[in-house]
């Protein structure tokens, strides 16, 4: 992973030393730089270097600040849990108490409205969304901090636009899942024997529904990474997200890297909890099975 | 769904060829600063109005609907085409071949794919076919996964075995016997994708690593004019609207196809 993030920045025809001290610095002062950060060394010596320096732990230092990027996304990192979390914190209930209703009721208007409901929510962009969001709500009503970095008042916002695709999606997939279970012949039995509703639900449906829907939820956590890198440089959330954006600006390599390898950590792990998260689900699926 | 699914499709189409023919019909030039008339509310003559350089801006979003949806549409395509060469060479030789290809098929996926896609704009200067190869680099994998499923299945059929008896090479099994039935499959799935697309190419332009002013695309439209928003949300409002429009309409359109080929699975 690390080598494809790291020869696509070297194949780079941005300079970091000239955007570092400007287009009119004297070649000298360049050379200086680029002998400082190891840009003049052949781009295998450079890889084999960070790549030393990332297995002692290092991420190395930003060009711009020199602060030691591993410590600074130590930092920025657990803002954008906090964010990503409560988002989910809305998303989850969100989305599963509208595909729960949306299933349950046999009603077509009702399952059609969530359909049509859920895939706009899927379609507005969450940049679009974090700005209308915020004009109406911190702008205009002046309910809440339009931006910043803070208590719960700040993080209100971001969290609810980044939950509403992940609700929708989540509401998606419950819709699905329990429509699917409703048609099995022992939902028919349960009824029969007439158990309560409630019994029913949450027994018969909800427990056989729960895989589809936590698989969805483990692995739409790479979009709250995604979404967070636009939410958090609209709503100037210092995490992760931001920080890598700066980055990218300023061609800052040590960050830019940084950021994508622990991004890319943390979304594999997140996928690796939910496939054991299954086991737990369902002991039927066996975790070295064959068909995966 | 299938009604809802054409209503769309018949709206995505006008949109389309309406902001094609623009250039013939239009009656002010979405490049053209008018000093005189810049952040001007919606009127009679600027329906969306007018951004801080005077340009109109409903002109500005039929000429950014040519290029969002066109890189959006292109993406797909080449996505659909490097996505179909893995998954029948994947699917069909299997073995060795199979685990390499699918291993990095894997790979790609178990990026966040927003962060892959920025990763690989940042390395090219920044423009429309950065976009492009940018978005497909990222979405030909769930193409590929697919395609060889569905590979894996055509090819235990009879008529391959029927193909193999009569001599047919390897090649020509693959492109003659097996390909034609994995291209519907792949349109379908990149009906179902399109909307999704729209949407990576409006927040990579948004992030300023698209098409560079003063060319217009929905996304760059919205960052541009971001700081204005409390004093002209109309600049700010089009764009968004036009996205979200566009996309909406794809996704109901796919999810009516997904629906008529019954793939279930929503992650696809």
């Amino acid at each position: 992973m690390t080598i494809v993030v790291f020869s696509l920045l070297k194949t780079l025809p941005g300079d970091p030393a000239t955007s570092l001290v400007g287009e009119r610095a004297t070649p000298e002062t360049i050379a200086k730089i680029r002998n400082s950060i190891g840009a003049d060394k052949s781009p295998i010596e450079q890889y084999w270097g960070y790549l030393k320096l990332l297995l002692s732990g290092d991420f190395g230092r930003s060009y711009f600040t020199n602060r030691d990027v591993g410590s600074d996304i130590a930092a920025k990192f657990p803002n954008t849990i906090k964010l990503a979390f409560s988002a989910m914190f809305i998303a989850v209930p969100a989305g599963l108490i509208i595909g729960f209703i949306s299933a349950r009721r046999n009603s077509k208007i009702t399952s059609k409205a969530s359909d049509i409901i859920t895939l706009a929510c899927l379609s507005i962009p969450v940049f679009w969304s974090a700005i209308i969001i915020m004009l109406i709500f911190s702008l205009k009503l002046k309910l809440l901090p339009p931006s910043g970095s803070g208590g719960l008042s700040f993080l209100i916002l971001p969290a609810f636009v980044l939950s509403i695709p992940a609700s929708a999606t989540i509401a998606r997939v419950t819709k699905t899942s329990v429509s699917d279970i409703l048609q099995m012949p022992y939902i028919t039995t349960a009824k029969a024997k007439g158990l309560t509703p409630y019994k029913i639900n949450t027994v018969h449906i909800i427990k056989n529904a729960l895989i589809p829907i936590v698989t969805i939820i483990g692995l739409d956590f790479g979009s709250y990474l995604n979404g967070a890198v636009v939410t958090e440089t609209i709503f100037g959330w210092d995490g992760i997200g931001r920080f890598i954006m700066e980055g990218i600006l300023k061609r800052d390599y040590p960050v830019i890297m940084g950021c994508i390898v622990v991004g890319t950590a943390v979304f594999m792990t997140v996928n690796l909890i939910t496939d054991i998260a299954y086991h737990f689900l369902d002991p039927r699926i066996k975790l070295h099975g064959k068909d995966r | 769904m299938a009604k809802t699914g054409k209503a769309a499709l018949f709206f995505i189409l006008t949109v389309f060829l309406f902001s094609v023919i623009s250039p013939v019909i239009q009656h002010a030039d979405p490049y053209g600063i008018d000093m005189n008339s810049i952040k001007q509310p919606p009127s009679t003559s600027h329906p969306f109005g007018t951004d801080t350089k005077g340009r109109d801006i409903f002109w500005r979003v039929t000429a950014g609907g040519r290029l969002s949806i066109g890189i959006a549409l292109t993406a797909a395509f080449i996505s659909a085409a490097v996505g179909f060469a893995f998954g029948i060479t994947a699917g069909y030789f299997g073995g060795k071949v199979d685990a390499a290809l699918m291993a990095f098929v894997d790979f790609i996926l178990s990026f966040p794919s927003l962060l892959l896609a920025i990763a690989i704009s940042v390395v090219m200067p920044p423009g429309i076919y950065n976009v492009m190869i940018a978005l497909a680099a990222v979405g030909w994998a769930s193409f590929a996964r697919l395609i060889r499923g569905h590979v894996l299945s055509v090819k235990t059929m009879p008529y391959i075995d029927a193909a193999k008896a009569l001599g047919c090479g390897n090649l020509r099994i693959l492109l003659l016997h097996i390909a034609p039935l994995c291209i519907p499959l792949s349109l379908v799935m990149m009906g179902i994708k399109l909307g999704g697309f729209i949407l990576a190419e409006a927040t990579l332009s948004f992030l300023g690593l698209g098409a560079q002013p003063p060319t217009p695309t929905w996304g760059s439209m919205i960052s541009a004019h971001r700081g204005y928003v409390l004093t002209a949300p109309w600049m700010v409002l089009f764009p968004g609207m036009a996205i979200t429009f566009t996309a909406f309409c794809f996704n109901l359109a796919g999810e009516a196809l997904r629906e008529k080929f019954e793939l279930k699975d929503s992650r696809l």
